[in-house]
């Protein structure tokens, strides 16, 4: 955590992309460097950096295609080379996906809630590359990043709560005039394609992966198209977590390119177009409409042109867009 | 489904004359035990598919919903009378009760050769030298309810000297309680060999007595118990086997009987014999009658839609019936002061 | 011995009367269509024409949606829950006093056994009334945030195969809900609408808060993507549904579908076996097979599959199929000569590609529109009749070895409406519950409808509820906490 958080540092210090980018880097490391004062101000040996990569399947390969792209900070300076997922590595992901559901949607609840709450540990203790990453894609001071880590490891503990409350909240036991037990509560609704905001690359990024995995989906998610760091970090903190390999599937790259395979794949069970939004090249209407032909379940983004307000309190609405109500009849009898 | 009775050679299981030593050949046969003991009956009635009593429920309810009218109706009321065992069991009966029912019996609507008798007229065993002598010449069968009906709590010895009794008085069909208490506490055997000796007493002698077993669901309580007491008293070599005594709440029902006819039939097709099913008591109205012999028709088939095969046990029911037959022959209601109080 | 021959007994056709001709429902009273289009509705038991119904146009569908908007806003929106609530009880009534008539004329114009409409439809409509009656005071309590708000205008297509109750579905708790409601009926089945429109009158419902407008295809499409509308409930094909999804895209317009399916009936070899027969009855030949959560694949384990199978046609041989009207028909006619047409094809289908077909002997009327129950045994998991969705009264039957094998060949469709399993074993049917993918199982009974039971399917069976608590979702915008 530590070497990645200095190559943010490194990084944009010999290129000198811009006054403010350089400020913010720097409170970064101050804000840092008081809380644990070993710090040197000075390199004292070259950084290893971190290669970029999708999450497959529990794996990190490249893009099959081969390609990458470009990620630069907020102000524009070099950050990383992303791999730039393909259709065909959302094909392998899906793939993936659809293997790893039926035994996270079978865990106990309350093994999905550990496994989860697990996560928002590994979350926090990576907290200081989390805080660099979103501080340098999204332009925020030190603080600022703190702040939105804090709010993402907490809503990832408040989604974690939830696996074993979920069925009692949105289940019922149903009163039918006849001699039958009768029962309805919500399942997983299988594969979820998630587009994760383009601008909130962390706190959204949490917020709509989180509740889609409260229930047992598993999840195809692509990340924000420019600032996908978090994501793949995320995924890295996934890999070590006890969260099942092909649970989550992180695919980095054009929104615009990958999002339709995803729309249209009939092995998907359902999409949240939240990333739709400010995506180049691609609406969520479009989406939607290629989603129509296996009747997925499609949430639409709240907003048209700007993206909701991450820091507001959710309320269950995004682990329900991804559940099905099963209702289960037995006759009474003796 | 498994464990009911391979599919044999059903022809070659009809038992000449049904002796106790065929009836035992048949049940080791069909249970597949070498030794018919507890254990194996057990085995055998408790891997019978089981009754999901709400669907059993909704099926008889069904069945009750037929709506049978003009032919159809009159042809059912007149079987119906044909069917019914006019019974009387009271500790008040008497000789000249008994005659008054056997005249109904005989004549159910004075004065109209039309009307059919009845199967049957059932009373306690020291009324059956009445019975037969007011049925003589009729075809009117006298059956005697036995072995220490209705509870059946006497021993067995006692049980048979009274089913003894009633056969030495001329008895044409003797009604046997089974030992409910053995039944529910899983001794089997004990309830098929009281049935198996019980059916030697009505042969004795030369007297071939047929013999309903009363399984008295009411005391059976759940439909599992029924079909199993069903098979068990079929393989021990029951004529007929009846719903009830009439003296314990519930009596007979559309869906035990329901569950009665779906075991003959399976029954038959296992084994090629053919066992009557009698509902008795609770059977008050010509409305209910039409809806058991739907019942019998659509569940167990028109094989058994005949007094030989199908017997309902009442005294009440005659009464309606008749009304309800007046009624499709004028076409007005008819009334109680015109149908005769026995 | 005579057979028990049961003698016709026909419900009297006289407790209803259809007029020769029916204008649409707006704002309160029938209007003639601005284009004048007509079409006729017919009796498919004996292809008589029943009445000539009017064929909603675009300047119709328009005044309709105008309608329901300024009843939304000038009268049901603001009206408090509790008033809602007496409008709605008193529609349950009037349609419980109304029974018979409902009945009869249900059968008249869809041409179910008379049994059906009489003991099924019409009840389970007035309850599902009563039921969301109810709730229309109680929305803050439904598990939708503090004073939960209706979307406005609902426009809504139902099918020809429950009509009267596919309305109650949609209307009852559209209303509670605080929408108001432009409904299309079913092409060949309009005429109970019509007569719940006349009902409504009887209950005084303020103008315009339901709507009936009549007509086909087209009609439904104008409903549907009307820029008025702001909510959308639709049951029928999956085709149609995927069509309308498509349509809605990219707008902030909500869609309920309830699509078509392909439910597995699963008999384990220890099922209550003459209670799993009538359920397999039930499930496929209860109203011809016209039903979207029918039974239509039998997963029979294979140890047991002759004897289910010989029981199942020994059953089949007792069904009554004929006149529609009398009380003790079992088996009534296919609704129109479309649908006739796609179930004598499939089941062709299903002979041509070596399936051994049966059916069940019975005598088929010379008029009208009729298909005997037929079963298909042989079906292998490749023929057409074990994948499509046929909507008529044929069963396919195959057989698996084990509990998972049943799960993965019920699971193997795109649709997951409804599934059935018959077993004597506690633990495996919450199991197998777990398990398939299917809106709702039955466990040991099959077909069961109740207004407080959510019912909806997984997959391309369609999204979002009908019924219960959970049926009131898609009429709501949740509120804020």
């Amino acid at each position: 955590m530590a070497a990645a958080k200095a190559s943010a540092v490194k990084r944009t210090a010999p290129q000198g992309d811009g006054a403010a980018e350089d400020d913010v880097v720097v409170e970064a490391t101050t804000a840092r460097a008081s809380s644990s004062s070993a710090q040197s101000p000075a390199p004292a040996r070259i950084d290893v950096r971190k290669t970029y990569k999708l999450f497959i399947g529990g794996a990190f390969p490249r893009s099959e295609s081969g390609r990458t792209y470009e990620v630069t900070t907020a102000t524009g300076s070099f950050a990383a080379n992303a791999a730039q997922g393909s259709r065909k590595d959302a094909r392998e992901a899906v793939v993936a996906a659809r293997a790893a559901q039926p035994g996270w949607a079978g865990a106990t609840a309350y093994n999905r809630g550990q496994v989860l709450y697990r996560v928002a540990e590994l979350l926090e203790g990576r907290r200081e590359q989390f805080v660099a990453e979103v501080s340098a894609g999204e332009g925020l001071s030190t603080d600022a990043a703190h702040a939105v880590v804090s709010d993402a490891v907490d809503r990832w503990v408040w989604y974690a709560g939830w696996t074993d409350k979920v069925a009692q909240v949105a289940g019922s036991a149903n009163p039918v005039a006849g001699p039958y037990f009768n029962i309805s509560a919500p399942e997983p609704t299988g594969v979820v394609a998630l587009l994760a905001p383009q601008q909130s690359s962390l706190l959204g990024l949490v917020s709509v992966l989180a509740p889609a995995l409260v229930t047992g989906n598993a999840v195809v998610l692509v990340s924000s198209e420019r600032r996908p760091l978090p994501a793949i970090t995320l995924a890295e903190v996934l890999a070590t977590s006890d969260v099942p390999k092909g649970v989550v599937n992180v695919l980095t790259g054009r929104t615009a390119e990958i999002a339709p395979h995803l729309a249209g794949h009939m092995d998907v069970n359902a999409i949240d177009l939240t990333g739709a939004v400010g995506a180049d090249g691609v609406t969520w209407g479009e989406l939607e409409a290629i989603a129509a032909d296996n009747v997925k379940r499609v949430l639409r983004p709240e907003l048209d042109e700007a993206e909701e307000d991450w820091t507001r309190s959710p309320g269950l609405r995004r682990v329900l867009a991804f559940t099905e109500t099963k209702t289960v009849w037995h006759p009474k009898g003796v | 489904m498994t464990t009911t009775a391979p599919s044999h050679d059903a022809d070659a299981l009809v038992p000449a004359g049904r002796g106790s030593a065929q009836i035992a050949d048949l049940a080791r046969t069909v249970t597949g035990a070498a030794t018919l003991d507890d254990a194996s009956l057990r085995r055998y009635l408790h891997g019978l598919p089981g009754v999901d009593k709400v669907g059993a429920d909704g099926r008889a309810a069904q069945l009750g919903t037929r709506s049978i009218k003009t032919t159809a109706k009159a042809w059912g009321l007149d079987l119906a009378i044909r069917m019914i065992d006019l019974t009387t069991l009271e500790g008040a009966d008497t000789p000249g009760k008994v005659r008054a029912l056997a005249a109904k019996a005989r004549q159910p609507v004075p004065g109209d050769p039309t009307c059919p008798p009845v199967a049957a007229v059932c009373v306690y065993n020291d009324m059956v030298g009445v019975a037969k002598e007011a049925v003589a010449g009729t075809g009117i069968k006298v059956a005697a309810v036995s072995t220490a009906f209705p509870s059946g709590r006497a021993s067995s010895a006692v049980r048979l000297l009274d089913t003894a009794d009633a056969v030495a008085a001329g008895a044409d069909e003797i009604d046997m309680v089974i030992d409910r208490g053995a039944f529910l506490s899983g001794r089997y055997a004990k309830v098929y060999e009281d049935i198996v000796a019980t059916r030697e007493a009505c042969h004795a002698g030369g007297r071939d007595a047929h013999l309903k077993v009363i399984l008295e669901t009411g005391e059976l309580v759940t439909y599992d118990n029924v079909r199993r007491a069903s098979w068990l008293a079929m393989l021990a070599g029951a004529d007929f086997i009846k719903t009830s005594t009439g003296k314990v709440a519930p009596a007979a029902t559309l869906p035990v009987t329901v569950v009665m006819l779906e075991a003959v039939r399976d029954f038959r097709r296992d084994t090629g014999v053919q066992v009557g099913v009698k509902p008795a008591g609770g059977i008050k109205t010509a409305k209910d009658a039409l809806k058991y012999l739907v019942a019998v028709n659509e569940v167990a088939g028109e094989d058994w839609l005949d007094p030989d095969w199908f017997r309902f046990g009442a005294s009440s029911l005659l009464n309606d019936v008749l009304l309800q037959r007046e009624k499709m022959r004028t076409g007005w209601y008819s009334g109680p002061d015109y149908v005769t109080v026995d | 011995m005579p057979s028990f021959e049961y003698a016709p007994a026909p419900e009297s056709r006289a407790v209803v009367d259809i007029a020769s001709s029916y204008g649409l429902f707006i704002d309160g009273e029938f209007t003639e269509p601005v284009d004048g289009s007509t079409f006729k509705t017919v009796n498919p038991a004996t292809e008589e024409v029943l009445a000539e119904v009017s064929e909603a146009g675009q300047a119709d569908i328009d005044r309709a949606v105008a309608a329901a908007r300024r009843a939304h806003t000038e009268v049901w929106g603001p009206m408090p829950g509790r008033e809602r609530a007496k409008y709605l009880f008193r529609i349950a009534r009037l349609l419980a006093e109304r029974s018979r008539e409902f009945a009869v004329l249900e059968t008249l114009d869809n041409g179910k056994p008379i049994r059906e409409s009489r003991d099924v439809d019409v009840p389970t409509a007035a309850a599902h009334f009563f039921y969301y009656a109810g709730w229309a005071d109680k929305l803050d309590h439904a598990g939708y945030g503090p004073n939960p708000r209706p979307h406005g205008v609902a426009a809504q297509v139902i099918p020809w195969n429950f009509p009267l109750l596919m309305l109650a579905w949609k209307i009852a708790p559209a209303l509670a809900a605080g929408n108001t409601v432009v409904l299309k009926p079913a092409e060949t089945t309009p005429l109970s609408a019509l007569l719940f429109a006349d009902l409504l009158l009887q209950a005084d419902l303020p103008p315009g808060v339901v709507n009936i407008v009549t007509g086909a295809r087209e009609t439904g499409s104008m409903l549907v993507t009307h820029r008025g509308v702001d909510k959308i409930a639709f049951t029928g094909s999956t085709a149609v549904g995927k069509r309308i999804a498509r349509e809605l895209a990219g707008t902030r317009k909500h869609a309920t579908l309830e699509l078509g399916g392909k439910a597995a009936n699963i008999v384990f070899d220890d099922a209550p076996v003459d209670q799993a027969i009538e359920g397999i009855v039930n499930g496929i030949y209860f109203n011809q097979g016209q039903v979207c959560c029918a039974g239509s694949r039998l997963l029979v384990q294979e140890s047991v599959a002759e004897e289910v199978v010989e029981r199942l046609k020994s059953r089949l041989g007792t069904l009554r199929l004929g006149d529609p009207m009398d009380k003790n028909t079992d088996v009534g006619a296919i609704n129109s000569p479309q649908q006739l047409e796609r179930i004598t094809r499939l089941a062709d289908a299903g002979t041509a590609e070596g399936a051994t077909r049966w059916t069940a002997a019975c005598e088929i009327p010379a008029t009208g529109y009729w298909f005997a129950p037929t079963v298909f045994t042989d079906v292998s998991a490749a023929h057409q009749i074990a994948r499509e969705e046929i909507f008529g009264p044929v069963l396919s039957v195959m057989t698996f070895r084990t509990p998972q094998e049943a799960v993965a060949k019920a699971n193997n469709t795109p649709y997951g409406l409804s599934a059935g399993v018959w077993t004597e074993k506690g633990s495996r049917i919450l199991w197998m519950a777990d398990q398939l993918r299917a809106g709702v199982v039955w466990a040991n009974t099959f077909n069961r409808f109740d207004p407080t039971s959510p019912f909806g399917g997984y997959k391309e069976s369609g999204h979002g509820r009908e019924g219960g608590r959970h049926g009131l979702a898609p009429y709501l915008i949740e509120g804020a906490h």
